[in-house]
């Protein structure tokens, strides 16, 4: 599904990202870890197609609909309501049957009761659990997932795995953490990189 | 047909932000009104209607960049460009909705700032209003565009005039001429002319504008 | 060498204008082929600013930068010696009325924001990306800018090779031809120091980055 040989990354001078070898076969879930500014959201946003390399290949097995990308911004309005959020991605994203796939995944993440409400009146933890109401919406085949936990409280980061435990297997996983042990018993491979 | 219903979903949520936030809109009113105030005082004697068809050019550029200058600030303050960037649309879907939204605001205050005009000054003739639409699609056109490379800048707000006013030159020379001259056709051309031209390049270069 | 040769067949050999102006209008020589020299440094960095987008090569974005900032230096002699030609001509630093002049101070304005631009983004992809869209938009501006300026004012300059008819022909096309072919190798040459040193300093960096 993901295939990066010889991968980097440099900003003009400053080099992000050197010499990373991956692969994640379909269905895979790789675990990316490392200190802080060791370029983990770069590799991330590598793989979920926002950046591309400056060495090295990289390619991706899934069309840019395909790809399912959590920020550590939660990439949604504040001005709108979470409705009317999902309801944008949903038809830029061209879900089928949009309002009940929206429905579900806001049932799911326990938003429905707040679906009218605007996004800046909600607390950090709901919004990261509409930030991947977003990203679950389209159905994704790569799911990339960058700290998804952090802005979760325990509620959340239940509901978080569970959701990635019954599609483990159909999606494949990209997922930085700080936190390995809480996805270990999921992960089928590990990447370390240094700071 | 489906990039139509991109640009459609996109340009409704530019327009419902701004009714959410209400901040774009009653700032341009209330801008190009002050600047009339501003110019009757800074034009001495009763001035021709040669002088402030210029006065009202500059005005409603300027309206412009107030209006331009905020377009892409929800975006910016809430890094949403990923989001869209990352959506399976054509991205100059994107442009072209934020160019509408921005063209809405601005005829808005121009409904608003050409009886003004007419009303401190001098009648409006039917080539104005035309010019004024014309020159209309050019600025939020390009504005737009110029308006996304700003935010990516660490100057942002204050790149944009910069950016902006150069190629705004012959925006302003299409409508002034067709303001002031009694067969004004050549000067409508010219905009148009323009409108279409830029268009064309905006719509094709807005992908490397925001993504990698 | 062609420049020493330009210069001596400006000042030596060409015949003086028939008109009251005499030596001095030599300097119109300079002028105008390095004006040419300018728009061919603009037109290269929009060249090469297309080749980056297309190909995603960092070293055209070097290139389209070394280009454009060559371009500024000459579009700043053009002004200069505009500004010399107005005075001697017309008796004052600066007239409106030569169309190449203002559009010189429009392309001068446009690139200058073209640099701030560049110089408020972190070096990277993005980076060049704006720059290129925005050298990019440069070429456009040139002849609509061009067609604006010459259906804003009446056009009474000089023109080289119309109202010089008569005398135009022998010298004064070998010392322009001449002229013009020194100030493009000129530009070319200066084009590749620049784009020497920047290379060589980048690869510097980056053999001190691989020794730490």
């Amino acid at each position: 599904m993901l295939t990066a040989r010889r991968l980097g990354k440099r900003y003009g001078e400053k080099r992000v990202l050197r010499g990373i070898d991956l692969v994640v076969p379909r269905g895979g879930f790789l675990v990316v870890t490392g200190p802080n500014g060791s370029g983990k959201t770069t590799l991330l946003r590598i793989c979920a197609g926002l950046a591309q390399p400056t060495e090295g290949t990289i390619e991706r097995g899934a069309e840019r609909a395909q790809v399912g990308y959590l920020a550590h911004e939660p990439l949604v309005y504040r001005e709108l309501t979470a409705l009317e959020n999902l309801e944008l991605y949903g038809r830029l994203y061209r879900v089928p049957e949009r309002r009940e796939r929206i429905g579900m995944v806001l049932e799911r993440f326990g938003l429905w009761e707040a679906r009218h409400d605007r996004v800046g009146s909600y607390s950090r933890g709901m919004t990261q659990r509409l930030a991947l109401c977003r990203v679950l919406l389209h159905e994704p085949e790569l799911l990339v997932l960058d700290e998804p936990y952090s802005a979760l409280d325990e509620a959340g980061a239940e509901l978080l795995d569970a959701q990635l435990a019954e599609l483990r297997g159909d999606c494949t996983f990209v997922l930085s953490t700080h936190d390995p042990a809480r996805v270990d018993p999921l992960a089928s491979g590990r990447l370390a990189l240094a700071a | 047909m489906s990039y139509v219903r991109d640009v459609g979903a996109l340009t409704r949520k530019d327009l419902l932000l701004e009714l959410r936030a209400r901040d774009t809109l009653p700032a341009m009113l209330l801008f190009v009104a002050a600047v009339f105030v501003v110019f009757h005082f800074a034009l001495p004697g009763t001035p021709s209607r040669l002088e402030t068809s210029g006065l009202l050019w500059v005005a409603i550029l300027f309206t412009a960049l107030l209006g331009l200058g905020r377009a892409f600030v929800p975006e910016r303050e809430q890094q949403t460009f990923d989001g869209l960037v990352l959506a399976p649309c054509d991205r100059s879907a994107i442009w072209l909705a934020k160019s509408l939204a921005t063209l809405a605001f601005l005829v808005a205050a121009e409904v608003v700032a050409l009886p003004l005009y007419a009303l401190f000054f001098h009648r409006v003739g039917g080539a104005t209003v035309a010019a004024v639409l014309l020159a209309d699609l050019g600025i939020c056109g390009v504005g737009t565009l110029l308006g996304a490379m700003a935010v990516a800048t660490r100057a942002r707000d204050l790149l944009l005039p910069l950016l902006f006013l150069p190629l705004a030159m012959p925006i302003v020379v299409g409508a002034v001429g067709a303001s002031v001259v009694d067969s004004p056709g050549r000067y409508l051309g010219f905009l148009a002319l323009y409108d279409l031209l830029f268009a064309v390049v905006c719509w094709a270069s807005f992908e490397y504008v925001v993504a990698e | 060498m062609l420049v020493t040769t330009a210069l001596v067949l400006v000042f030596f050999v060409a015949p003086n204008d028939a008109s009251d102006l005499g030596f001095a209008q030599r300097i119109f020589y300079f002028h105008v082929s390095i004006a040419f020299a300018a728009y061919a440094c603009f037109a290269g960095g929009a060249w090469n600013a297309l080749r980056h987008l297309w190909k995603r090569d960092p070293r055209a974005d070097l290139e389209s930068y070394v280009c454009v900032h060559q371009g500024l230096i000459f579009g700043t002699l053009v002004l200069l010696t505009g500004s010399i030609w107005a005075k001697i001509a017309w008796g004052r630093w600066w007239i409106w009325s030569e169309d190449e002049l203002v559009l010189f101070l429009v392309l001068y304005l446009f690139y200058c924001a073209y640099f701030m631009l560049r110089f408020s983004v972190d070096p990277g992809p993005q980076r060049a990306n704006l720059s290129a869209v925005y050298a990019l938009f440069g070429v456009v501006l040139i002849p609509v800018s061009f067609a604006a300026i010459r259906l804003a004012k009446a056009y009474f300059h000089p023109e080289v090779f119309t109202l010089h008819g008569p005398n135009f022909g022998g010298w004064i096309l070998v010392t322009y031809c001449v002229a013009q072919a020194a100030m493009l190798v000129l530009a070319y040459t200066l084009y590749r120091l620049e784009l020497g040193a920047k290379l060589l300093d980048l690869r510097l960096r980056r053999l001190r980055e691989v020794l730490v």
